[in-house]
This record gives C-alpha cells, structure tokens and sequence, in this order.
C-alpha cells in the first residue's frame, strides 16, 4: 500500500501558502474499479483561480482523478468511491447532491475535440439551453463573451449558423472550451486539452488558459511537462495511485522534495 | 493466371457479375410488369375479320389483338382443331371480341389461317360500359324515349355527335346521381345509425325518457325528410338518365340496345391519330388510379386500393416509429447490459423470421377477438351483437403490420444509438445535461436517420405484405374508405382495400380470367411504385437528416 494511506483527513497538512485560497479540498479519496483500488486515498487542496497541473506516467490515474470532480465516473459501470471532494466547503458526494447542477458548477474540456453535431451557436448555447434559457438577447449575448472568452470570436463570428463540424481540430476545441464557459462554471478541468492538436493550436490554448486562470479555477491533465510548466501554478505528480507531490510548478520542476518526482521529470521514467 | 488471381480481378469480376445480375433482374421484373401492364391501356386498333369455323361457314368477328401464341399443329389436334396446313407451327390470336351479353365469352383463340380477311374499320366504336364489360360495333342510331333522334341511315358522323353529346349529359347526371348516393345518402345513413346508437346506448342506461324520445323523433325526422328529398332526386335523375338508348349493330350483325346511362367512355380507335391515342392512353391511366373498382374488381380503377395501402402503412408507421425507438432507447440506454437484454435482442431478431401468416393469425386472435371484443364490450355496447372494433379493420392491420415490423426499427435503431460516440455523450453531460437531456437533444437526433433507415425497411416490408392483412382487416370490395367527410372523419374501424390483395383477387378470384390478368400487372406495377414512392419519400428525409448530423463520422 502506499505512503498516504495513513493519513486521516484530519491529519493532512496542507502545503498550500496561507496566503491563497483554497476552492477544492480532496480528503483521503479512493477509488476503485470493480475491486481493483485506482486511487489511493487522496489528499489535496487545490487554490482558487490558478491553474493546477495534473502530471505523472500513463496510468497513474491523474484522469481519474480529474473526472471525479465533476463525477463523470459516476457513468463507469462498477465504480466505488470513498472519501470526499469539497468544492467551497461542499461534499459534491453527498448523496443528495444533483450531479447535473454539480457538472454545471464544474466545466469540462476533453482530450478529442467533441462539438456537437449543430451549428457552432447552439454549441455555445447548449448548456444555456438546457438550464432553459432560450431568451435570443440573452442567448446571444452569452454566446458572444463565451466565444470570446475562449479566443475564437473573431474567426467565427461571420459563421454562427454553420456546422460545428466544418471548424479545424484546434478551432473545435476553443470552441468546446466555450461551451464550457458559455455556463460559467467555477472550476474548469482540462483533461490533456492540446494532446490531439498542431504546435500553432496548442500554443493558443496555452494562451488562453493563461487568461481564464483569473476567472476560473482550473485543473489540466497533461503529458507535456513543459506544457505544465508554461501554463501552470501548482503541479500535481501521481504515481500509481498516489499523489506523491503537490506544490508550486516553479518548486516542482526546480527542486522536488520526493525522489520520485524527480526521476520523473529528469526523465528516468515515465 | 496465377498472377491475374492473385491480383484479385477474378473476385472483382465475380462480384461485378452478381450486382449486375441483381440489377437485371430488378429492372427486368420492373419492366415486364411495367410493360404488361401499362400497355392494356393503348387504345388498340379494332380488327374486323372474316373467320372460317369449324363448320366451314364464315363468320365475322371484331375486336383487339390481346395476344399471340405459336402453337403446335399436334397440339391443335389433340383439341379438336383440324387445320389443313404443312405448316408445323401455327399461330393464333387471343382477341377481345367483348360483347359479353350477347356472345358469351369476351375473348375468343382465332387460328391464323383460318383469317379469311381482315379490315380495321373506322366507324367501330369501343364502348365501356358499367355492366357487361366492352362492347364493339357501329352505332346504328339513336332514341330518346324509344323515339329515334337519329334514325338508322344517318351519316356516322351525325351519329357520332349526336351520341356524344348525349354521352356527356348522361355522364354529367351520373356524376350528379353518383354524388347523392355516396356523399348525401351515404352520410344520412351513417347519421341515422349514429341515432340508432345512440337510442340503443340510453336504452342501455336506462336513461331513454320522453325528452330523449321527443329529441331523437325530431331528429329521425329531420333526416327522414332529407332522405325523403334525395330520394325524390334521385328518381328524377334516374328518369333522366334513362331517356337515352344507342342502338348498336356488332360483328355478327345482331343490333344491341345500350341505355347512354350505362356507358362509360366511348372511342373509335381505328380512326384516332397518335396523338389522340396518347392522350387518350394518359386519360385511361388517370382513370385507372382514380376511379372505383367495377365489375367485380376486373374493370374500372383501383383508387380505393391505393387509398387504403397507403393509408394503411402511413398508420403503421405512426405505430411502429415511436413503438420501436421507445424499446430501442431502453434496450440500449436504460437497459442493464447482460444476459437479459441478450436475450431479448435475440428473441427481438427473431421476430423478423416468423411467418408473416403467424402474425396474421395472431393480429386476429388478440387484437381482433380479444382486444376489439373488449373495447366493443366497454365503449360500443349499443351496436353489440353487431361489432365494432371486434372485426378486423384497418386499425388492427396497422397494428398487426407494426407488430411485424417493430424488430426492423428496433435493430435499426440501435445501431444508430451505438454509433453515437461516447464523447459526444460525455459533452453533453459535462454542460450539466441529464441522462434524458442528452438522449433528447443530441443523442436521438443524432441517431435520427438510422431510425429513417429502419423506418424504410419496415415501409418496405409492410406494403407489400397481404397474407396477415386477408385476416385482419382487407376485403375485395370496401363500400367507403377510411377516411370521408363523416365525423370522426378516420374511421378506424373499417375495412379497406389493398394493392396486394387486389392482386391476389383479381389474377386468382376473377369470374374473368383473361380479361383481369393485365390488370394484375397495372396493380403490381402500381404497388411497387407505391412502394418506391414511399420509400423515396423516406430516403429523402433521411438523406436531410444525414446532411444535418454528419459529423458522425467525424
């Protein structure tokens, strides 16, 4: 078993600075597929409006634990959770928590772009709709800063009305991040947001989790250390399961406290 | 060589040839039908000839060539024929000589060689006729009230606009006649039942008091006095239309009494130029598609088969379209996945192997007896013993063709559902979006034009089927179609007619088998372009469908 497991919730310190706030605290979270534990026991405080970097080798299980927060493995059959994810103070496993206002509060931007089959405006109105706006001002308007909030407004704005499909890989998936914003969630999770897009595309994105960092909390999954490194606050490492080091990106890449981390990102593994 | 196979251009060729021959064979059966059918419509030229009988004498006879066969001298002999020919092959004509009330059969064998002479004159008339089929001959004049109008003599030009102008009125007031019969009469009727119904249904509730009474008399009266006008009409006009009468001396020089009334359409093929064929060929088309049947289904049109298929699958699809995306969604959506499910998707896949006659026998048994009895017990019980929904209708053909084809749509369907990618899913319910909003508003849509996909196969396999609906619901001759002017305007209940049984009576129920066959071909060419037209409809919106949704393949 791992190193964490002994922690109680109780006896976690955080190694955050007094000075941020703090938006998610993780407690002693695992997670287990069928009887196979995924994750061990979880302890971590992520600080409200920086971007938190998930790293760590193929199957540590950073996804896994992006996709808690917002409890998209709810749809995994045979999953079992324990533990508890607050979100300002609010256990989002608390069973009368409804998951569809959770995922609202909680945006998220997957690794393919997936725009929906529809015109790029009512990708960006989807969410809006479903929360039952379907007042055309308001609509457009939530549009508008939604496509601008994600960069994309200037190459779109003469073609609302067309398909999603016809946008270049990188376009769909700012236009996706808009989607997620258009709702404007508290926290965003990125889940290896530029793996599937060209230098030029990711180089954008990059940019522009670089702005949404003042408005939203984001985590981003990612395989590129230096993409941790340029777009990231706080770095998480996983290894198997644990989380092995959580801390500024700067201590993180320059002098890790667990040997572990720095084999990793010295390359030894991985 | 055994370079070429591997080169794999045996297989190419091999599979070449098979999708070659399938489209040969799909347009030959079209074309033959089409052919077959189509050109018993073309007014053909009348021949008039001198045939030598068999007791040597020399009769005359006239009509169209419907046919030609080559027979053996041998063959002929074993019949009883004997023709003094070295000729070892013989040919002889199938004509249409008509006249069925004065000579018997209306289509005759003639020998070749026993054609004396031949001539196509231009005064032979063709007459269609409500009773007795065709007749040909040349008007010889023509009375009104049993007095001459046009006496025998006159130049057949006279006589052939005399006669016209006489056919027109009495087609107008046959219009007129037809009109009252079935539109007026036909709704007094159906008004006058409604009343009985409805005496009988206070009766049964013990609620038919004076008021009731006084209130139903007056009714009853009101529609006694409409009857009573129409029938007045009626009379009258059948009076008028009776004023007329032809006379008409055919081939064997027997002159015939015709009453105008009783004439359809008459036309003098051999003196119409090409032009006037065609138009008259277009016409005759157009009356096939548009009128009722007559005569026993051999003559006139097949309108209300057509109504009734159509009205028939356009039920069935309203049926079977949410019935099987409802079970499809669940199966595929909601459903846990394990043996259960399996089970019902085999059971599922199954149900599009059983004989089509199983579900007839089933539509009849279920829906017919017990759940048309029932309803008839609960919500009909004024017209009982006499059923309404405990007889088959077309409501429970549609629901028996639904039945039939629900698995089609199901397996559709579902296909179409997993072909949604997960993350399309998965978008959607990170924005929030439930389980059911996602399914609502990207999922299903998405998995629309699979839904079209089945729908077509289910179109396809419905409107051609017959043997389930001769239990459930289609009859040889419907007196109305299921839908008219009388409230509730769709009448569920009713029987109706349907292109493939039509086929399947006139080619094999018909009291006149030559005369019905090339109508069997017109209603089977008909029936597949019914059925393509269908189809055709169907693909269209699926391929909008398609355009619209196609990042699928993304």
């Amino acid at each position: 078993m791992s190193e964490n497991t002994s922690n109680s919730p109780q006896a976690f310190e955080s190694n955050l600075p007094k000075s941020e706030d703090v938006c998610i605290e993780v407690r002693d979270l695992r997670l287990y597929y069928s009887e196979n534990e995924a994750l061990h026991g979880i302890n971590l405080d992520i600080p409200k409006h920086k971007v938190s970097a998930f790293i760590g080798p193929s199957g540590c299980g950073k996804s896994t634990l992006l996709r808690c927060f917002n409890r998209m493995n709810d749809l995994v059959d045979n999953v079992r959770i324990e533990g508890s994810i607050a979100i300002d103070n609010n256990n989002i496993y608390n069973p009368k928590v409804n998951v569809a206002d959770l995922r609202r509060r909680v945006g998220m931007v997957f690794q393919k772009p997936n725009p929906f089959p529809k015109s790029i405006y009512e990708n960006v109105a989807y969410g809006l709709r479903i929360q039952g706006v379907n007042n055309r001002r308001r609509l457009d308007e939530a549009v508008e800063k939604a496509l601008k909030g994600a960069a994309l407004w200037d190459e779109v704005k003469d073609r609302l009305n067309q398909s999603a499909m016809g946008l270049s890989g990188g376009q769909q998936q700012r236009l996706v991040i808009a989607r997620a914003i258009a709702i404007e969630p508290e926290v965003l999770l990125l889940d290896e947001p530029a793996s599937a897009l060209d230098p030029l595309s990711t180089l954008k994105i990059e940019e522009l989790i670089y702005e949404l960092k003042d408005t939203y909390t984001i985590l981003i999954v990612t395989h590129n250390m230096q993409q941790a490194a340029r777009v990231s606050d706080y770095t998480a490492f996983l290894y198997m399961g644990d989380l092995i080091e959580f801390d500024e990106t700067n201590t993180i890449f320059t002098n890790p406290a667990k040997k572990k981390t720095e084999d990793y990102i010295t390359g030894r593994y991985g | 060589m055994k370079n070429w196979i591997k080169s794999g251009a045996p297989w190419i060729w091999l599979s070449g040839a098979t999708v070659s021959i399938s489209l040969i064979m799909v347009v030959g059966l079209i074309g033959l039908i089409a052919v077959r059918g189509l050109s018993m419509y073309w007014p053909g030229d009348i021949h008039q000839m001198d045939v030598k009988n068999a007791q040597g004498n020399t009769e005359i006879i006239a009509g169209e060539i419907f046919d030609s066969e080559q027979v053996s001298k041998e063959r002929l002999n074993d019949a009883g024929i004997v023709i003094e020919t070295d000729q070892h092959i013989i040919t002889r004509y199938l004509v249409k000589t008509g006249n069925r009330d004065v000579a018997g059969p209306d289509f005759r064998w003639v020998i070749e060689n026993n054609i004396v002479a031949e001539t196509f004159p231009e005064d032979i008339v063709v007459f269609e006729r409500l009773e007795w089929g065709n007749l040909y001959g040349v008007i010889e004049s023509i009375k009104e009230k049993a007095e001459y109008v046009v006496a025998p003599g006159a130049t057949s030009a006279a006589l052939w606009l005399a006669f016209n102008e006489r056919l027109a009125r009495a087609t107008q007031l046959q219009e007129e006649i037809t009109a009252i019969e079935k539109t007026e009469i036909g709704s007094i009727n159906y008004d006058m039942e409604r009343l009985r119904l409805k005496q009988r249904k206070l009766e049964l509730a013990n609620a038919f008091d004076a008021a009731a009474r006084q209130n139903l008399e007056n009714e009853k009266a009101l529609l006694d006095s409409q009857y009573k006008s129409h029938q007045n009409n009626l009379a009258n006009l059948y009076r008028e239309i009776k004023r007329d009468s032809v006379q008409v001396k055919i081939a064997n020089g027997t002159v015939v009494e015709v009453p105008v009334g009783h004439v359809v359409r008459a036309f003098k093929p051999n003196a119409m130029s090409i032009p006037q064929k065609m138009f008259f060929y277009v016409k005759s088309i157009w009356l096939f598609m548009t009128d009722d049947p007559r005569e026993a289904n051999t003559e006139g049109g097949i309108y209300p088969a057509i109504f009734g298929t159509v009205m028939m699958v356009l039920i069935m699809s309203v049926i079977v379209t949410p019935f099987g995306i409802m079970a499809a969604v669940y199966l595929r959506e909601y459903a846990k996945q394990g043996v259960v499910t399996r089970t019902i998707r085999i059971a599922v896949n199954n149900l599009a192997g059983v004989p089509s006659i199983v579900y007839g026998v089933f539509g009849l048994g279920f829906f017919v007896y017990f759940l048309g009895g029932n309803i008839d017990q609960l919500f009909y019980p004024e017209s009982l013993p006499a059923p309404t929904f405990g007889t088959p209708g077309i409501m429970w053909a549609s629901l028996t063709l639904a039945l039939l084809t629900v698995p089609v749509v199901i397996v559709a369907t579902e296909e179409g559902l997993s072909r949604v990618p997960i993350s399309i899913r998965q978008g959607s319910l990170a924005l929030g979006a439930t389980k059911w909003e996602t399914l609502w508003k990207t999922v299903l849509p998405m998995a629309s034009p699979a839904m079209m996909t089945g729908l077509i196969l289910a179109v396809a396999r419905a409107a051609g089927e017959v043997a389930p609906l001769m239990l459930v619901g289609v009859v040889k001759l419907a007196p109305s179609l299921p839908l008219d002017g009388d409230f509730p305007y769709l009448h569920l209940d009713r029987k109706f007619m349907h292109l493939g049984f039509h086929i399947f009576d006139v080619g094999f129920q018909s009291p006149n088998v030559e005369a019905a066959r090339p109508l069997v071909y017109s209603t089977a060419f008909l029936l597949v372009c019914v059925i393509i037209v269908l189809n055709l409809a169907a693909i269209a919106i699926r391929n909008r469908l398609r355009e619209k949704y196609k990042g699928l393949d993304h």
